[in-house]
C-alpha cells in the first residue's frame, strides 16, 4: 500500500521574469532606458542610487506600469494588463499603505480569500507565522510599528505561495533583529526556488542578501550578476589588495618587478597592492613571496566590496 | 458580501469622511419638518426642498462623497494595490464597489427623500422619489467611480458636474438636460407619482434610456481603466 503526500508542494517549478529591451519614459523624462534582463530562482538584489529608475522598473515587472517599449513576461505571459500573473507573482510595494482599519489576520484573510485559495485560514496563518507576526495579528495594523506593517504586507505577498516575490526597498523601518530576519526569509525563498528580487539603495542590504546584483544607474542597467564577478571584469580599474607578511618591504620590491602589478605602498600596517590582471596577479603573488622566502600572512582583495563595485559603476 | 465589498464597507465606514454624509440629509428632513410644522404650503416649499436641496444637492453630493470614496480614497493611499495583485478579473472588483457605492447612497438619501416627500404630499410621492433616487444613486455612482479612475481629482470634477453642468447649464440651456442624472430621477420620480412639485422636462423614455446608458457606459469605462491601472513612477 502507498501513501500520498497531501502537504503543500515545495516551490519546485520555477519562474522566470523577463525583461526585453523595456524602456519607460515620462513626457521627455527617460526613467528605465532599454533594460533587457532575466531572473531565475534565487535572490537578487536591485541596486541602485535614488532616482535611478528601481521602482518605475519593479512597476513594470509587477505589471502595474506599461512599458514606452519592450516587453516584460513572466513565464512567456505579459505581466501588463494581465491579472491572471498574480497567481505566481506577488509584490510588496515601496509604498507603506495597509487597510489600517484590519487586522493583520483579517488583511492576510482577505487577502487569501482575494486569490481564491482553496483554505484562506490556513493560508492566512501560515504567511502570518513565517514573518513572526502571529503574536500582534489581531490588533489593527494601524497600531504597528512601521516594521510590524512591513511584515504583515510581506505577509500578505506570501499568502498564495508565489513563485516570484518582488519587493520595493523592503527594509525600510525594520529595526535589526527584524532586519534580519527578513533576509534570512528572503534567502529561505530563494534557496526554495523562487525568484525573488528586492530593491534597495542601501549597499549592505544587498550585500548580506545576494551576491547577484542588477545594478542601476540613470535609467540604465549598469550592470549585472554577481558582483565580484562583475568587479573582475573591471579591468580599467586595478584591483586593490591589502597584504601582510613576514618581509613586507623585500614583497614590495619583488612585486614593483611584475607586469601585472601597477602600484604598491608601503604603510605600517602593510602593503596596498595595485593590480591591473586580478588573475595574473594572484598567480604571480605565491610565486614571488616563495622565491624571496616572504611568508604571507594576510591577504585580502579590498575593492571587491558590493560599496566598491557600486562606486565605480555610479562613477564611470 | 464578497471579499472585496467587505473591504470596501470596512474602508469607506472606517474613515472620517463618512461624517460628511450625515449633514445634508439631516437638513433636508429638517426643513421639510420645520416647513409642515408651520404650515406652509407643499407648492411653496416642496420644489426647493424636495427638488432644489434632496434631488439637485443631497443626492449627487452624496453619490460624489460615496462614489469617490469607494476606489478613489483607495487609489489615492495606495492600498489599493493590496486588490489589483490578485488575479481577480477587474469587473469583480469594480462591480462590488459599484454595488456598495450606489447602495449606500441610496440608502442615506432615501429615509430623508421619503420623510420629506411624505411630509410634501404623499406616500406614494415619497416611495417614488426612493425609487427614483434609487436609480440616480446607481448612475451617479457609475459616473464617479469611473471619474476615480480618469483623474486624481475626482472630488473636483464631480462637483464640476454636479455644480456647473447640473446646477448652472441645466437650468439655463434646455438642451444639456438631456445629459443630466438630476432630471432623469426628476423625471422618473414624476412618472411614478405624478405631481405638480416636481416640474420635468426631460420625457420619461429619455430618462430611463440614459439611465441605463450612463450606468452601463461608466461601468465599462471603469473595469477598462482599472484594467490598465498604472502607479506612478516615484524615481523620475
Amino acid at each position: 500500500m502507498t501513501t500520498t503526500n497531501t502537504a503543500a508542494p515545495a516551490a519546485t517549478a520555477t519562474s522566470t521574469l523577463d525583461l526585453a529591451g523595456v524602456s519607460r519614459w515620462y513626457g521627455n523624462v527617460v526613467a528605465v532606458n532599454n533594460v533587457s534582463m532575466s531572473l531565475g530562482a534565487g535572490v537578487t538584489g536591485l541596486l541602485g542610487p535614488n532616482g535611478a529608475g528601481k521602482t518605475t522598473l519593479l512597476h513594470m515587472m509587477a505589471g502595474f506600469l506599461a512599458p514606452s517599449r519592450g516587453e516584460v513576461t513572466l513565464d512567456g505571459r505579459p505581466t501588463w494588463r494581465n491579472p491572471e500573473v498574480y497567481r505566481r507573482l506577488g509584490l510588496v510595494s515601496e509604498r507603506e499603505a495597509v487597510h489600517s482599519f484590519l487586522t493583520a489576520y483579517e488583511f492576510v484573510l482577505a487577502t487569501a480569500k482575494l486569490h481564491r485559495l482553496p483554505d484562506p485560514p490556513a493560508a492566512a496563518r501560515r504567511a502570518i507565522d513565517l514573518v513572526e507576526m502571529a503574536d500582534a495579528q489581531d490588533r489593527r495594523i494601524g497600531t504597528y510599528s512601521k516594521g510590524m506593517r512591513q511584515r504583515t504586507r510581506v505577509a500578505a505577498a506570501l499568502v498564495h505561495d508565489p513563485q516570484v516575490l518582488l519587493l520595493d526597498e523592503p527594509f525600510n523601518g525594520m529595526d535589526p533583529r527584524q532586519r534580519l530576519h527578513m533576509m534570512e526569509l528572503l534567502h529561505a525563498l530563494g534557496d526554495e526556488g523562487r525568484t525573488i528580487l528586492f530593491s534597495s539603495h542601501i549597499l549592505e542590504e544587498v550585500e548580506q542578501v545576494s551576491g547577484t546584483v542588477q545594478v542601476m544607474v540613470a535609467g540604465r542597467l549598469a550592470a549585472s550578476g554577481d558582483f565580484r564577478t562583475i568587479r573582475r571584469l573591471m579591468t580599467n580599474r586595478p584591483h586593490v589588495f591589502a597584504i601582510r607578511s613576514t618581509d613586507d618591504r623585500a614583497l614590495a620590491v619583488a612585486l614593483m618587478a611584475e607586469a601585472s602589478v601597477t602600484g604598491v605602498e608601503l604603510g605600517r600596517d602593510g602593503l596596498t597592492v595595485r593590480a591591473g590582471d586580478y588573475g595574473a596577479f594572484t598567480r604571480v603573488l605565491p610565486k614571488v613571496a616563495l622565491a624571496r622566502g616572504v611568508r604571507v600572512r594576510h591577504l585580502i582583495p579590498e575593492d571587491e566590496s558590493l560599496e566598491s563595485v557600486f562606486s565605480y559603476l555610479v562613477e564611470a | 458580501m464578497s471579499t472585496v465589498s467587505w473591504i470596501t464597507v470596512r474602508g469607506l465606514f472606517g474613515r472620517r469622511r463618512f461624517l460628511l454624509l450625515l449633514p445634508l440629509p439631516v437638513l433636508l428632513v429638517t426643513l421639510a419638518v420645520l416647513a409642515r410644522g408651520l404650515g406652509v404650503a407643499p407648492a411653496d416649499w416642496g420644489p426647493p426642498v424636495l427638488v432644489g436641496l434632496g434631488l439637485a444637492v443631497v443626492l449627487p453630493v452624496v453619490a460624489l462623497i460615496v462614489g469617490t470614496g469607494v476606489l478613489g480614497a483607495e487609489i489615492d493611499d495606495g492600498t489599493v494595490v493590496h486588490v489589483l495583485t490578485t488575479p481577480l478579473p477587474r469587473w469583480q472588483i469594480v462591480l462590488p464597489k459599484l454595488a456598495v457605492a450606489a447602495g449606500v447612497t441610496a440608502v442615506t438619501v432615501a429615509v430623508p427623500l421619503f420623510a420629506a416627500g411624505l411630509l410634501a404630499d404623499s406616500v406614494r410621492l415619497g416611495v417614488a422619489l426612493v425609487l427614483a433616487a434609487s436609480a440616480g444613486a446607481l448612475a451617479y455612482s457609475a459616473l464617479f467611480v469611473a471619474a476615480s479612475l480618469l483623474t486624481r481629482r475626482p472630488v473636483l470634477l464631480g462637483l464640476v458636474y454636479v455644480l456647473i453642468w447640473e446646477g448652472l447649464l441645466s437650468n439655463v440651456i434646455s438642451g444639456t438636460r438631456v445629459l443630466s442624472i438630476q432630471h432623469y430621477v426628476i423625471a422618473l420620480a414624476d412618472r411614478l407619482a405624478p405631481t405638480d412639485l416636481l416640474g420635468t422636462t426631460v420625457s420619461v423614455s429619455v430618462a430611463a434610456v440614459m439611465t441605463a446608458l450612463i450606468i452601463i457606459a461608466f461601468t465599462l469605462l471603469a473595469v477598462n481603466r482599472l484594467r490598465s491601472f498604472s502607479v506612478a513612477g516615484e524615481t523620475s
